[in-house]
């Protein structure tokens, strides 16, 4: 147990710095998801029972491709964001917490990767 | 000034629910939740760009009780979220944050995600 008292320990430290970044984006991207997530829910709830042939065009149509690829993005980012913050509330151990960080993180590129490269490949075949 | 007489983060255990404590903690469960459901996502869209067959096994899933299980309880995080969110963003502008309208706040949360799960679903069926 340090002798120093708690502001003592904390002065000097400085701030991480990218507290309000963090919470800025976060807000940011939930503004963009409320109408794109409602549009893609909708949308979806209309294709079920669809043929494979109606799904294609639908998601190769110019503006639906674009709104696509712009919901994907949001929605991992998004969602990395917030899954930051879990691992940061209930991972303990500095090894642990940066080992999941970074799988996390990366598991949510290669998904937004993945997700917005079969849209491109749809619209463009 | 020593650590223990600091405040205590409330004991779950003991700690009387409130449905504002309540929709807290649902929003983050239904943002892991969602987190977890972008796999079924890019299930989907990754088995439209393989093709017809990719879709058929995407579709077998999606349509067995388990699949239709998942995509119910993932529209209704969708709209809880999306709902309880905006709830947030009245908050982060400062408005809303007396007692009593954050619980018809959080009232009205909970009945328009149902609303509009209950909207989606007939939606998908007709």
């Amino acid at each position: 147990m340090s002798l120093k008292s708690p502001i003592g320990r904390a002065r000097g430290l400085g701030s991480a710095k990218d507290g309000l970044h963090h919470w800025w984006m976060q807000r940011i991207s939930a503004v963009l998801l409320v109408p794109l997530s409602l549009w893609f829910v909708f949308s979806i709830a209309c294709l079920v029972g669809s043929d494979y042939q109606t799904v294609v065009a639908w998601i190769a149509a110019p503006w639906v491709a674009v709104s696509l690829v712009i919901y994907f993005a949001a929605l991992f980012y998004h969602s990395q964001l917030g899954v930051q913050v879990v691992i940061e509330d209930y991972v303990h151990g500095p090894a642990k917490k940066l080992i999941s960080m970074y799988l996390m993180k990366l598991a949510h590129l290669v998904l937004a990767v993945a997700a917005i490269f079969a849209v491109v490949r749809i619209a463009l075949a | 000034m020593s650590d223990s007489s600091r405040p205590l983060s409330p004991h779950l255990q003991v700690y009387k629910p409130q449905l504002t404590s309540m929709t807290s903690i649902f929003h983050r469960g239904t943002g892991v939740a969602l987190s977890v459901g972008t796999l079924m996502l890019c299930a989907w869209i990754l088995s439209v760009a393989a093709g017809p067959e990719a879709v058929d096994c995407f579709n077998a899933f999606a349509g067995s009780w388990f699949g239709q299980l998942l995509l119910l309880g993932w529209t209704f995080s969708v709209f809880y979220h999306l709902c309880n969110g905006v709830r947030h963003l009245f908050w982060d502008a400062g408005k809303g944050l007396d007692v009593d309208t954050a619980y018809k706040s959080g009232y009205a949360a909970i009945i328009v995600a149902a609303v509009l799960t209950v909207l989606a679903v007939i939606v998908a069926l007709a």
